[in-house]
């Protein structure tokens, strides 16, 4: 049985920190890592194999198994609820998902419609603040959806808050912290169980040791 | 909606193909006559079961439930696991057949699919059921017989993981007190978020020693040595006989010569909500999910009015015969191609073949256009063609 693990790692936003992470916790990435448009990355001397994918589709990778690990937001954890053990908060990435509108807009309809790339954790948050709601799926450039009238509200994720404000959006309500979860297949969780603690445990060691200096 | 077409199916149906159903029955054979050796009796239940019956004992999830009504109006469901209909057989039709009971059973079960595909919604299981044995020699049979399996089919990088229910509440509820709050970590447990268990266990107003009682938990894995790690964080006097009853059974393990493949594992929890004690899994290499499941459940039978403690595992062909890859024997078949005026003599043959155990086509060359593509699908071909008795060109 080959002791290599694979990893799906999220290309994008969050693969930049999450690559310094690893190679500060001590695992040899090859430097074509980061330009190469590869999608598959053997890297041996790690005993690791990389898999690159889009950031929502790194649990569905997880839970099929073809990946053993993988780092994903918590935002595309609330949104896909794969069967996935979430062990470590790799504390990178930080942002939070939260309601923003236009300023002083107040919902004329019913059920005020609400666009974003969440439907479930938006379809959700509304349920359990009892609020009737209709909810539309984009795919990018949320805050163009309450610009140009196709909704009344989004839900999205915040860094900056710049993005909202070039827009003339104001955040409404915030609905929970996010930042980029280590996460484990079930099953390799117990089949590897000794090459993945390790690198839990060495990853741990490193963001809390971080934690200790800030 | 548009009307499917004639290549479509409901999401998660799946055809099974000769080859595939050939290989399945040959594994899912040997899988039976281990179980069936051990004394264990198959019995088949029905397809259909009523909601309120089996449909609401079983741990399958409402929303993944096949459902229909009768004529009567009454609500059923496709059966979603096979342990509720065996608990219901129990107490009615075997209700005079004392304890202990052995039954197995190997049949389809069916959850619907809410997401995508990928997975089925109707998969094969073969399991075995020990009902009215409270002890850990039940405990210790279930799984050597699930290690036995595996291990006669050798099912590469096969591990089980035995975890308890009874330890894990415990000790939450001999920290926290009330059950709510043992609830609210429990919920994070069952989802598999030890990111929010870890945080959660952090906010609560607890001493230094018990908080890092309670994260000490999410590390309870592994070998024998886990059994003292548990104990070390001072359970309650439950607490401490779950961990006996583990240690028990892993020396009653060793006594079949089972142990080897074992793994202790506190944060195991099963999906089935069912489950009263220890609770385990099996797992081969390559496979992202769980190939057998099973464990102690105490109340169920109760709900069918015929109390009893009772222990099982399913085994899930599809994984199964996944997790074996390649290694199967390949069906071979032979093929008489006849005409008429060689009919009998083609006939004997047959008979002849048939006899020795072989699997034996016969074919009338008339009813064949192409005979090169259709003698290809053979590994051996007789012609027996034309007037010239006795004459075989294979």
């Amino acid at each position: 049985m080959s002791t290599v693990l694979t990893m799906a790692m999220p290309k994008g936003r969050i693969f930049e920190e999450a690559v310094d992470l690893l190679r500060q916790a001590g695992y040899p990435l090859p430097p074509e890592f980061d330009e190469s448009r590869k999608l598959i990355i053997d890297a041996p001397e790690a005993g690791l194999r990389f898999i690159l994918a889009k950031p929502m589709d790194v649990p569905t990778y997880v839970e099929h198994g073809v990946a053993d690990i993988g780092i994903a937001g918590k935002d595309v954890m609330l949104e896909e609820e794969r069967d996935v053990y979430e062990v470590l908060d790799l504390k990178i990435s930080e942002c939070y998902l939260a309601v923003a509108g236009l300023p002083n807009g107040h919902d004329q309809r019913v059920a005020p419609k609400i666009a974003s790339k969440y439907p479930n954790v938006a379809s959700h948050y509304f349920r359990e603040q009892g609020q009737q709601v209709e909810v539309i799926k984009l795919n990018g450039s949320i805050e163009l959806a309450p610009l140009i009238g196709l909704a009344d509200r989004i839900v999205d994720i915040v860094s900056t808050g710049r993005t909202l404000k070039e827009n003339g959006l104001v955040e409404l309500e915030k609905i929970a912290d996010i930042t980029s979860r280590l996460i484990v297949n079930p099953a390799s969780y117990r089949l590897h169980a000794v090459r993945i603690n390790d690198l839990v445990e060495r990853l741990r060691t490193l963001v809390e040791s971080k934690e200790e200096v800030q | 909606m548009s009307k499917p077409f004639v290549f479509e199916k409901p999401a998660g149906m799946r055809d099974t193909l000769p080859a595939f159903y050939q290989k399945n029955e040959d594994i899912k054979n040997k899988i039976k006559q281990e179980m069936e050796s051990w004394g264990y009796q198959f019995i088949q239940t029905p397809t259909l079961e009523y909601h309120d019956t089996v449909g609401e004992a079983s741990a399958i999830l409402d929303q993944q439930l096949f459902k229909l009504l009768d004529m009567e109006g009454k609500t059923l469901v496709l059966r979603p696991d096979m342990t509720a209909p065996i608990a219901r057989v129990v107490s009615s039709s075997m209700k005079h057949v004392a304890y202990p009971l052995r039954l197995a059973y190997s049949s389809p079960v069916f959850r619907a699919q809410q997401r995508e595909g990928g997975r089925p919604a109707e998969f094969e299981q073969v399991g075995i059921e020990l009902i009215g044995e409270g002890t850990a020699s039940a405990e210790a049979e279930a799984l050597a017989l699930m290690s036995e399996v595996f291990k006669k089919n050798e099912i590469a990088g096969f591990t089980v993981a035995v975890g308890h229910i009874g330890f894990v509440q415990e000790l939450l509820s001999d920290i926290l007190g009330n059950d709510d709050r043992a609830g609210e970590l429990l919920r994070y447990l069952n989802e598999k978020n030890y990111v929010g268990y870890t945080s959660h266990v952090k906010k609560l107003p607890l001493s230094s020693i018990d908080t890092k009682r309670l994260l000490k938990l999410l590390d309870l894995r592994g070998g024998i040595e886990v059994l003292d790690e548990a104990s070390s964080l001072n359970p309650n006097r439950r607490g401490q006989q779950t961990l006996q009853e583990l240690e028990d059974l892993y020396h009653l393990l060793e006594d079949y010569d089972a142990a080897q493949n074992i793994v202790f594992d506190f944060t195991l929890f099963s999906h089935m909500s069912y489950y009263t004690g220890i609770v385990f899994e099996g797992y081969g290499a390559g496979i992202g999910a769980p190939i057998a499941s099973g464990g102690r459940y105490d109340d169920l039978l109760s709900r069918f009015d015929r109390k009893a403690p009772a222990i099982g595992f399913a085994i899930r062909m599809d994984y199964f015969v996944e997790a074996l890859g390649k290694k199967s024997d390949d069906t071979r078949r032979q093929c008489i191609l006849y005409t008429d005026e060689r009919r009998k003599e083609a006939l004997k043959l047959a008979r002849d073949k048939r006899s020795e155990g072989k699997r034996v086509v016969m074919q009338n060359l008339s009813g064949v256009k192409n005979v090169d593509e259709f003698s290809k699908r053979f590994d051996d071909v007789h012609y027996l063609i034309g007037t010239q008795q006795g004459e075989d060109f294979s």
